[in-house]
C-alpha cells in the first residue's frame, strides 16, 4: 500500500512517530480596517471598475430592475435561484429564464445564455472581489458559462477584504462545497503578454450595489 | 550523468527573436510585481512573507500529521484520498478510473505536478483524449511541447506562430490579433468541457482542516474543469498542505503578487469535496491524488527541506539572469530556473542532473524575490558540495582536489605566497594603464589556464604587494 509506504517514509525522515500529535500552527495576523459602509462600497465600486469591470449603486428595488434591464438587453439571459433576484423582480424580466433544478438543462441553458445573473454572498471591497458559494440558490455555472455576469450586491455583504473574509468564515468548507472568488472578468496574458478578457469565464462584469 | 546540453544553449542564445520575447516577457513580470510589493502598496510585504514561510516550515516538519488530517476531511465530506509512491501509480490509478467511467475525454486545467507524469502520452495510448484548457497549455499541447515557464508556459511563442499553429491544427483561418485566437480557443475548448467526463486539475494549496484543494486561475479554465465534469480529479504533490483555511489570505496576497502582479488572482476556487444534497451543479465524485514522487527524499535533509515550502508563482525565474538568457527549455525536467535548478536534482536523483546546480552565478536574485523566503542559493552550494564529494567517491576530480590543496598549502605559507605571487607579477604582462591581463604567453595560455581566460577577466596584478606597501610603511614609522 503506497499510503502506509509514504506515511512511513515521511516518520521516518522527519522523526516522528504514527499518531504524534502536532503543535498548533501560526496563527496569522488577519487585519480589518475599520471602515464605514459608505467608504467600503465607494472603495469596492472603484475596485470593479479598474479590473475592467462595470459598477454602479441603485437606492430602490425599482432602480435595480431598471439598471439590469439595461445590462440584459434582449437576453438570452439565465438567473440564478437567489431570493433577491426575485424580489427586485429581475427574474420577471424579458429574456430571462430561471428556476433552474437540474445540472444538464442548466448547462445547456446557461451555454446558450449572454448573461448570467447571480446575487452575492460576500463581496471584498479592497480587490473588487466577489464571494460566491455554490447552494440551492447559486449554481456554480450561471457566474461562468455566459460571456457576461451581471451580480447583484447588497450593499452589508461587502466586507475590507480577504482578512475579514476569513474571520467572518474561518471554515468555509463547512457551508459548502465550493466557495470561488472572483475578481474581475475573466482574463489571459498567455500570447505575446497582450491583456484580452474572456477567456473560458466572462470577459464583462457589471455590478449593481443595493 | 547526462550531458551539458551546450549546443542547445547556444542555439537559444543565438534566435534574437527568442532572447527578445524571454527579456521582455519577464521583464514586465519583474515590473508588475515590483508595483504590488512595494513598501507604500502593501506595508506588511515582508510580514506575509516571514508568516507563510513559518507556515510551510510548520506544515512540512508535521507533514504525516496534516496530510492525515486532511485524508479524514476529504473523506468526510465524500471524496477519496489516493495516495501516489511515482507518477507511474499516478497513470495506473488515472488509466482505471477512465475505463471504469468508460470516460473518452478528459480536460484538464494547467498542473505542473502532471507534467511531471506526462499524464497525455500515457492516457492516449488508452483512446483517452486529454486536453489542456489553460491557453498558453493548449497551444502548448497542440505543438507537442512542454511549458517555457511555471506560470506563463507559453511565453516563447509569437502570435505568428500562434495564428500558423491554429490554422494547421484546427483548420481554421490564420489569424494574428491574440483577441481573435483567444475566441477560436474559446470555442474550440468550450466543445470540450461540455463533452469532458472528468476533469482533471493540480492545487495550489491542499487545506488542511477542511479537506478543501485552492485552485488559482486567471482564465476560468479551473473552475471550469471542476464544475461541468462529472468526476474531478486533483493530483497534487503532497507539499501542498497548509493546516488552516485561516492561513490562505496569507499565501493568496503573496502568490497573484508574486507571479503576475494582481493583488488577487481572477477565480479563486476553493472546493471542499463533491456536490453536497441541494446543490444544483458541480461534479458528483471527487479524489484527491496524493503524489509523492520525490518529494519524500527533500524531507531527510533538514537544511534542504525547505524546497518543498515553494508556491509556483514563477518569481525566481523572471528574476534569474541565467534563466533569462537560456530559456525554459534548456532545463532537463519540467520545472525551469532557481526553483528548478534545485528540485529536479533533488526530485530525480543529484548524479543525472549533476551540472545543474553550478549552472548559476549564485547572485541571490531568486531568493530575495521568493515569496516564502527559500534559500535558493545556500541549497545550490550544499547540491554543489554533495555532487563534489560523490564524484570523489567515484575517484573523478583528484587532480581538482590536488590542485587545491595545494593552494591552501601555498595560503598559508606567506613567504612561499609572497615569492610566487612576485614571480607571477613578472611573468604576466602589464602595461602602463592596463587594468585586465588579457593576453599572456603563449607558453602559459593553454589547458585549464586557456579554459579560464576564454570566459574571464582577470586584473593584472601591481607593481608591488600590499605587503610589500605595508613594510614601507611600517619601515618609515
Amino acid at each position: 500500500m503506497s499510503r502506509k509506504y509514504v506515511l512511513n517514509k515521511i516518520r521516518t525522515a522527519l522523526g516522528r512517530w504514527a499518531g504524534q500529535s502536532a503543535d498548533a500552527p501560526l496563527v496569522t495576523r488577519l487585519v480589518i480596517p475599520q471602515m464605514t459602509t459608505e467608504e467600503k462600497v465607494a472603495i469596492f465600486l472603484q475596485a470593479i471598475e479598474k479590473l475592467g469591470g462595470q459598477a454602479c449603486r441603485a437606492f430602490s428595488s425599482s432602480e435595480v430592475c431598471a439598471l439590469a434591464a439595461e445590462c440584459i438587453g434582449e437576453g438570452p439571459a439565465i438567473a440564478s435561484n437567489s431570493g433577491i433576484l426575485q424580489e427586485y423582480g429581475i427574474t420577471a424580466l424579458p429574456g430571462v429564464q430561471a428556476g433552474f433544478k437540474d445540472p444538464e438543462e442548466l448547462k445547456a441553458a446557461c451555454n446558450s445564455s449572454k448573461v448570467g445573473i447571480t446575487g452575492t454572498d460576500y463581496a471584498l471591497a479592497d480587490t473588487g472581489t466577489l464571494v460566491l458559494f455554490s447552494s440551492y440558490e447559486e449554481a456554480r455555472m450561471i457566474s461562468l458559462l455566459p460571456p457576461i455576469h451581471l451580480a447583484i450586491v447588497p450593499h452589508e455583504r461587502i466586507l475590507t477584504g480577504l482578512d475579514e473574509l476569513f474571520s467572518v468564515l474561518p471554515q468555509p468548507a463547512e457551508v459548502s462545497s465550493s466557495m470561488v472568488l472572483i475578481t474581475g472578468p475573466s482574463r489571459t496574458a498567455d500570447i505575446e503578454q497582450i491583456l484580452v478578457r474572456g477567456v473560458h469565464g466572462p470577459g464583462m462584469i457589471y455590478v449593481i450595489v443595493v | 550523468m547526462r550531458e551539458i546540453p551546450v549546443e542547445q544553449f547556444r542555439r537559444t542564445l543565438e534566435h534574437e527573436a527568442l532572447q527578445a520575447a524571454i527579456y521582455t516577457a519577464t521583464g514586465r513580470l519583474m515590473k508588475e510585481r515590483a508595483r504590488v510589493v512595494a513598501p507604500e502598496v502593501l506595508p506588511d510585504f515582508e510580514e506575509l512573507r516571514d508568516q507563510a514561510r513559518q507556515i510551510k516550515r510548520h506544515t512540512l516538519d508535521n507533514l504525516d500529521y496534516y496530510l492525515e488530517q486532511f485524508e479524514n476531511a476529504v473523506v468526510k465530506r465524500g471524496g477519496k484520498v489516493v495516495w501516489c509512491k511515482t507518477g507511474k501509480e499516478v497513470v495506473n490509478f488515472l488509466q482505471e478510473l477512465a475505463a471504469s467511467k468508460h470516460a473518452r475525454l478528459i480536460v484538464k486545467s494547467k498542473s505542473m505536478t502532471t507534467e511531471e507524469v506526462s499524464l497525455n502520452e500515457q492516457l492516449a495510448h488508452q483512446h483517452v483524449e486529454v486536453v489542456e484548457t489553460d491557453l498558453g497549455e493548449y497551444i502548448l499541447q497542440l505543438a507537442g511541447e512542454r511549458p517555457y515557464h511555471i506560470v506563463a508556459p507559453a511565453l516563447h511563442k509569437t502570435r505568428y506562430e500562434v495564428g500558423e499553429l491554429f490554422r494547421d491544427k484546427l483548420g481554421v483561418e490564420k489569424e494574428t490579433v491574440p483577441e481573435k485566437q483567444t475566441a477560436i480557443a474559446r470555442r474550440a475548448l468550450r466543445e470540450k468541457f461540455l463533452a469532458a467526463d472528468i476533469g482533471i486539475t493540480g492545487a495550489n494549496f491542499l487545506v488542511a482542516d477542511s479537506g478543501a484543494v485552492v485552485l488559482v486561475t486567471n482564465e476560468g479554465n479551473g473552475r471550469l474543469t471542476t464544475t461541468v465534469p462529472k468526476v474531478h480529479v486533483v493530483v497534487a504533490g503532497l507539499e501542498k498542505l497548509i493546516p488552516r483555511a485561516q492561513a490562505l489570505p496569507v499565501f493568496l496576497k503573496l502568490l497573484g503578487r508574486s507571479a503576475t502582479g494582481q493583488p488577487l488572482t481572477v477565480y479563486t476556487s476553493f472546493l471542499a469535496g463533491p456536490r453536497r444534497e441541494g446543490e444544483i451543479d458541480g461534479p458528483e465524485e471527487f479524489y484527491v491524488v496524493l503524489l509523492d514522487n520525490g518529494r519524500t527524499r527533500l524531507l531527510e535533509d533538514g537544511n534542504k527541506r525547505e524546497s518543498l515550502y515553494c508556491i509556483r508563482c514563477g518569481a525566481c525565474l523572471n528574476h534569474c539572469p541565467v534563466y533569462r538568457k537560456i530559456g525554459g527549455h534548456n532545463y532537463p525536467w519540467v520545472y525551469s530556473g532557481p526553483i528548478g535548478k534545485i528540485i529536479t536534482p533533488q526530485f530525480l536523483g543529484l548524479a543525472e542532473n549533476a551540472w545543474l546546480p553550478f549552472a548559476s552565478s549564485l547572485c541571490g536574485a531568486c531568493a530575495e524575490v521568493c515569496p516564502v523566503k527559500i534559500d535558493i542559493p545556500t541549497i545550490l552550494l550544499e547540491l554543489r558540495k554533495e555532487e563534489q564529494t560523490l564524484a570523489l567517491r567515484q575517484g573523478k576530480g583528484r587532480a581538482e582536489r590536488l590542485m587545491f590543496r595545494l593552494w591552501a598549502w601555498v595560503m598559508k605559507r606567506p613567504a612561499l605566497y609572497e615569492v610566487l605571487g612576485s614571480i607571477a607579477a613578472s611573468v604576466l604582462p602589464c602595461k602602463e594603464g592596463q587594468v585586465w591581463v588579457r593576453d599572456i604567453p603563449a607558453m602559459l595560455n593553454r589547458g585549464p589556464v586557456n579554459a579560464w581566460l576564454s570566459q574571464r577577466d582577470f586584473p593584472t596584478l601591481p607593481k608591488a604587494s600590499f605587503r610589500q606597501i605595508w613594510r614601507k610603511r611600517v619601515a618609515k614609522g
